[in-house]
């Protein structure tokens, strides 16, 4: 209408839309569009591609961790050698080193014979231990047992060791590949699954280590971090949101809560590390400690997603339950809490993933610790899934470069596992309006 | 029986209104709310001016009036359903059977008890119909055993005229009936906790004209035992449903009438300008 009035109708060509300007206007904006709708796809697939990129590489860094190489012992226990009242006590390793010297009666040297024995996982001893612990009938025997190859052997059977490269360029001697080469041709090496990943804690050889300890303490962690910042971010977002004044005390928190979202977790680590441990006085590596940082990380998160939530809740359910005559507090737990959930549900387990790959905060309050036993409760000293990556990407050994890859895997199995159940509890219990 | 003046100098014809509604007020019925110089302020806008009325028991008052007027505002004072807006400061006197509403003794969880409310948009919980409906008695402890409980429950659905569409499906959730089912949902909520009074604010604005006329219905079969409160837009409703009608403009309750009157021979030239479709 506006227009019309200041365009008087003689002024307006009547072929406006088939003019030759006009069809030139039309080309330009559908060549816009189309310009929009290419850069949009052209920013997904830029998104897409660099996420293949880092899932592919990791996943493929990750190849060699999956397996293990174990090698084939015929191990005798002499019956005089050991006490079967007390059979975890005795020389196992000698009993390790004599069933695989035995098959090679020809090498003769004490260099060449310790060479060979460093063929065989340190940790092989106490496989044969707790064989002969489970089942003490194997005392006076010969029986055979598939023990762990160390390391070196375990990469060259997986051929990442280049055996053509000058013997000081590797860490394989000549004689170990020779040595290696007669038990395949013996048939005493093979590669299975690689169990000892999930079911041993960390360890100085790769062969042995495994995520069970930071398995736990990451649980522990979630869960000490769930129990403290849950309840309390809901009571203090229902507060905000329901009960409290607008004024400039209540605009103060709120702008605080914002900003402490936005803290980077380091801070927080130096936070529990000056507060926690030094003036409480809690124990150094716990999770309980870990926990409680990541709690103050996750507070935030959780108070603005369970307000968020809240505020989406229509205001008339309220009024209707006001209307009835229930009380603010009935109103609140038994309309508004149960229609907001799915949204408070979802916030909480983003917030827990993301509490779940900080490494920082538990850097500063001493989760890095070498520690060789899986926690047996929110006190021990424990690592976590983040810090134990951090630990194995900083050794030396080859065989933690592959296992550095495989545990960042498992972190973000369980990431995706958090956060699907938070899109399923979103879709599963939405109200429809 | 004292009837509302002294509002504004020009209102000398809703005086004499005013009065006339008092006096049918006496024949027809015990006053069951007055409000006397009710002030209404919304932050720093004034909503309501010196709003005198007396609603009578057993009787359907419409409040009428174009958008903005602040009929439903005063609505919402009768049940202080303005007390959850935390910016809404209110003046004056409202009182039910005698009792100033506003007084520091009035819980007003019971008062809300004794005056139910529908709202505009049907807005049942997201619970099944029998739970919709229990939920009132049950957090005022009126049944004592479940049977107890599910009488209200066919009591409330009957007096609401529902009970014959869902009986069979109590467990169904509310939100799955038709629009005007949900809104009768509401009122079957409503007189579930035994009111005295029932505001209704626009309860057939989101209707089709069958379910308005249903709800229509219902209206006149409950005057028998309640006071009903009613805010509408439209005329015709408020002519048909309504014993007495309150015509509010820009805060101001212009004319209070017997519907009859105000329909036929309004006092106040606005009044006439509105319901001849003038304005509004």
């Amino acid at each position: 209408m506006i227009e019309t009035e200041r365009l008087p109708s003689a002024e307006i060509d009547s072929n406006w839309a088939t003019s030759a300007a006009a069809q030139e206007r039309l080309r330009q904006r559908r060549r816009a569009d189309t310009r929009l709708w290419l850069l949009g796809l052209g920013a997904v697939a830029v998104a897409m591609g660099l996420l293949l990129i880092l899932l592919g590489s990791i996943v493929s860094a990750s190849r060699t961790a999956w397996t293990q190489t174990s090698i084939r012992l015929d191990v005798t226990i002499p019956a005089d050698a050991i006490d079967p009242e007390n059979a975890a006590r005795a020389r196992y390793g000698t009993f390790v080193d004599d069933a695989l010297l035995g098959l090679f009666p020809d090498i003769e040297t004490p260099e060449e014979q310790r060479l060979m024995r460093s063929m065989i996982s340190n940790g092989a001893q106490f496989f044969i231990r707790d064989q002969v612990v489970a089942d003490p009938d194997l005392i006076g025997q010969t029986f055979s047992a598939w023990v762990p190859a160390a390391d070196r052997i375990d990469q060259l059977h997986k051929g990442v060791v280049n055996r053509d490269l000058p013997p000081n360029r590797r860490n394989v001697t000549d004689s170990q590949i020779d040595t290696y080469d007669r038990l395949v041709e013996q048939d005493r090496v093979r590669s299975t699954f690689n169990w000892t990943l999930f079911t041993a804690a960390d360890s100085r050889f790769p062969e042995l280590a495994g995520l069970k300890g930071a398995l736990w303490g990451s649980f522990y962690l979630l869960l000490v971090c769930f129990l403290i910042s849950f309840p309390t971010g809901i009571a203090a977002a229902i507060y905000l949101e329901e009960f409290a004044p607008k004024n400039r005390f209540t605009d103060f928190i709120e702008v605080n809560i914002n900003n402490l979202a936005a803290v980077p977790s380091i801070v927080f680590g130096l936070l529990g590390l000056a507060v926690f441990l030094q003036v409480f006085g809690l124990p150094r590596s716990a999770p309980l400690v870990g926990g409680m940082v990541l709690s103050l990380m996750t507070l935030p998160t959780i108070i603005i997603a369970t307000r968020a939530a809240l505020k989406q809740v229509p205001p008339s359910i309220r009024e209707a339950a006001l209307g009835v005559g229930a009380s603010k507090q009935q109103t609140v737990t038994h309309h508004v809490l149960p229609v907001a959930m799915p949204g408070i549900l979802t916030g909480t387990i983003i917030g827990l993933a993301q509490a779940l790959g900080e490494t920082a905060p538990l850097l500063l309050i001493g989760m890095n610790a070498f520690i060789t036993a899986a926690p047996d409760s929110m006190l021990s000293p424990s690592t976590a899934l983040p810090t134990q990556i951090f630990i194995w990407f900083d050794s030396p050994e080859r065989g933690f470069v592959a296992r550095t890859s495989a545990a960042i895997i498992v972190l973000l199995g369980f990431m995706i596992i958090m956060n699907a159940t938070a899109v399923f509890l979103r879709q599963r219990f939405q109200t429809k309006w | 029986m004292v009837a509302a003046n002294a509002r504004d100098a020009a209102s000398a014809s809703a005086d004499r209104a005013t009065s006339a509604a008092a006096a049918a007020a006496a024949a027809a019925g015990q006053t069951k709310v007055t409000a006397r110089k009710v002030n209404l302020w919304y932050g720093e806008k004034q909503a309501l001016y010196d709003v005198d009325i007396d609603i009578t028991s057993n009787e359907v008052t419409a409040f009428i009036g174009p958008s903005g007027c602040g009929k439903s505002t005063f609505l919402r004072c009768i049940n202080r359903m303005n007390d959850t807006i935390p910016i809404c400061r209110i003046e004056g006197d409202i009182r039910l059977d005698g009792h100033d509403i506003y007084d520091k003794s009035i819980d007003v969880v019971q008062l809300r008890a004794r005056v139910g409310m529908v709202f505009q948009k049907p807005n049942p919980f997201p619970k099944s119909i029998y739970e919709n409906i229990a939920y009132g008695p049950k957090i005022h402890g009126l049944a004592r055993d479940k049977a107890t409980l599910d009488g209200i429950v066919e009591k409330s659905l009957k007096g609401a005229g529902l009970w014959k569409e869902v009986a069979d499906r109590l467990d169904e959730p509310g939100l799955g009936l038709s629009g005007g089912q949900q809104q009768r949902l509401c009122i079957a909520r409503a007189i579930a906790v035994s009111p005295e009074v029932i505001l209704m604010d626009e309860p057939c604005s989101a209707l089709d004209p069958i379910a308005t006329a249903v709800v229509e219905e219902l209206i006149e079969e409950l005057r028998a035992k309640y006071t009903i409160v009613i805010v509408t837009h439209n005329m015709q409703q408020a002519a048909r449903v309504s014993q007495k009608t309150a015509f509010f403009h820009l805060g101001k309750l212009i004319e209070f009438s017997p519907t009859s009157e105000i329909f036929t021979s309004p006092q106040h030239q606005m009044t006439q300008d509105y319901i001849t479709g003038r304005f509004g």
